[in-house]
């Protein structure tokens, strides 16, 4: 255990810390769908969770997320203080989101009702909204800021629910699947963007994905799950093992 | 001109408009967003049931043990349907149809349910000060309550576990949310009826939605849709001796079909 966190503190740098996921149990009933998850995470570095529909994949961030009841513990780290805490920031994109085309919401008004105790029905509250349109700057979204939420195409929702993830800056950033619903061109985006924002920010990130090509592209980690963690590594040696093979079969890569 | 307001029942009604009116918008809006429709008239039938233990449990402590009667059971809904498989929509309908007809059997021992039967379409004339001072004090309450929790209701209900993640427990919301719908309707059922009180809570907002692109304008159009219709319903029933229940919630109903059409011809 000693070995291991001196490990952890050479490789990160100054402001860095680490998350470490240790004997994660998730069950349902009698059905148990995670067994003995064991998991590190760095700043700096996107984790990639792969396996197949029903591997358990958004049933571990949703348990990290704390909306799922599990054993085990989560920890979080600083690494220059040593400060261990179970308390971390985490910044998530969810799937989708419930909102139809029609409802009167503004990209501002959902924005703010996730970062602010200001009332959205209230008039417009000029420093927050400035402070939004910042924050959207980032990922060039900052002309969405007017637009109705539900007019929005998917590459702008993306970026808009990313804003809204980083801000304020997590800890660790979860991605839920978010590349349902946009092209491929999207897609190819989103990886790019999420990318630039985890070497920029030294984000923690862990994402879960189904594109194999890209994953390969920009993961620094891949985790197979399957209910337990099949193999873990580089995308070069879990897909070269043995579970990959199982798990996806003759799908080319 | 304005001879109405020479008598008292009269003043009566249209305060009680001022005053409930907005509530009803307030909450309309959250309610057509989380397309609880279903859910809040289910509280509105159940609130016969809430009648019946407030008379069981007498004439001093009916208020009181009707509150705590929509409470516990607007709890109870929300929780099952948050713990069940079924759908939610068919679970709702099994215990509104229950407490519905619970309502009705205690309130007909003895034979006498015509005494109750204006609960059914209410009677806005007949309001008394009193009420309406229970009617302020939901006002006063309700404005607190959008001014605390708005932001985390909306949040909520876009993507719960985006909501857990900023540290918003929309859970705890969702439940307060659905316990003041309850109480609302069970201070408004003896004068609006159950058979209207939906309407009221529905309508406005979903006028307002028509032409409102985003939460402000939503806010705004519901409530002056709301507090002019009833205005206007109670006046109208006045002069033509219509009942004026139904009477508001047909000028509400044109109000939608208006805005309706002021928004297909504004699509882009």
């Amino acid at each position: 255990m000693a070995e291991h966190s001196h490990k952890l503190k050479d490789s990160c740098h100054e402001h860095c810390h680490c998350i470490k996921i240790k004997d994660l149990n998730v069950s349902f009933g009698e059905e148990s769908v995670l067994e003995d998850i064991n998991l590190h995470m760095h700043c700096g570095e996107l984790t990639v969770i792969i396996g197949q529909n029903g591997a358990g994949k958004s049933t571990l961030l949703r348990a990290l997320l704390g909306q799922v009841a599990h054993t085990g513990t989560i920890e979080f780290k600083e690494t220059k203080t040593g400060n261990i805490s179970n308390i971390m920031k985490i910044g998530y994109v969810p799937q989708s989101l419930n909102v139809e085309r029609e409802i009167p919401m503004t990209v501002y008004d959902m924005f703010a009702s996730y970062i602010s105790k200001y009332p959205v029905w209230l008039p417009k509250n000029k420093k927050l909204y400035e402070k939004i349109k910042d924050q959207l700057k980032m990922f060039s979204v900052d002309d969405c800021i007017d637009k109705q939420v539900g007019k929005l195409s998917g590459g702008q929702m993306q970026r808009v629910m990313l804003s809204i993830a980083i801000t304020p800056m997590p800890d660790l950033l979860i991605l839920d699947e978010p590349v349902s619903g946009i092209d491929e061109n999207g897609v190819r985006d989103f990886y790019r963007l999420v990318d630039e924002m985890k070497a920029k920010h030294d984000l923690a990130v862990l994402l879960v994905s189904h594109d194999l090509d890209l994953v390969k592209k920009y993961a620094d980690k891949v985790i197979l799950l399957d209910n337990r963690i099949l193999c873990q590594g580089t995308a070069e040696q879990v897909y070269a093992d043995e579970n990959f093979k199982k798990v996806f079969g003759g799908q080319n890569i | 001109m304005m001879s109405f307001l020479e008598y008292a029942f009269m003043r009566n009604a249209l305060l009680a408009i001022l005053v409930s009116s907005p509530i009803f918008a307030l909450l309309g809006t959250m309610v057509v967003n989380k397309k609880m429709a279903f859910f809040s008239d289910a509280i509105g039938h159940s609130a016969l049931c809430g009648i019946a233990v407030g008379v069981l449990f007498g004439f001093t402590s009916r208020s009181l043990s009707m509150i705590i009667f929509a409470i516990l059971f607007s709890v109870l809904l929300n929780f099952v349907k948050d713990h069940t498989t079924y759908g939610a929509d068919t679970i709702i309908s099994v215990f509104a149809s229950v407490a519905m007809s619970l309502g009705l059997v205690l309130l007909s021992r003895g034979g006498n349910f015509n005494k109750y039967s204006s609960y059914l379409v209410g009677d806005i004339l007949s309001i008394t000060v009193t009420e309406i001072i229970s009617l302020a004090v939901c006002f006063v309450l309700v404005i607190i309550f959008w001014i605390v929790s708005y932001n985390s209701l909306s949040s909520d209900n876009l993507n719960r576990a985006l909501a857990t993640s900023k540290g918003i427990n929309g859970k705890v919301y969702d439940y307060i949310f659905s316990a003041f719908i309850a109480v609302v309707i069970m201070f408004s059922i003896r004068w609006i009826g159950i058979l209207l009180i939906n309407s009221l809570i529905i309508l406005p907002a979903a006028a307002s939605r028509n032409i409102s692109r985003n939460v402000r304008a939503y806010h705004l159009w519901a409530v002056l849709f709301s507090i002019v219709s009833g205005i206007a319903g109670i006046l109208v029933s006045y002069y033509t001796g219509f009942p004026s229940g139904p009477m508001i919630v047909l000028i509400l109903g044109v109000t939608f079909f208006v805005t309706f059409t002021v928004h297909s011809f504004n699509k882009d």
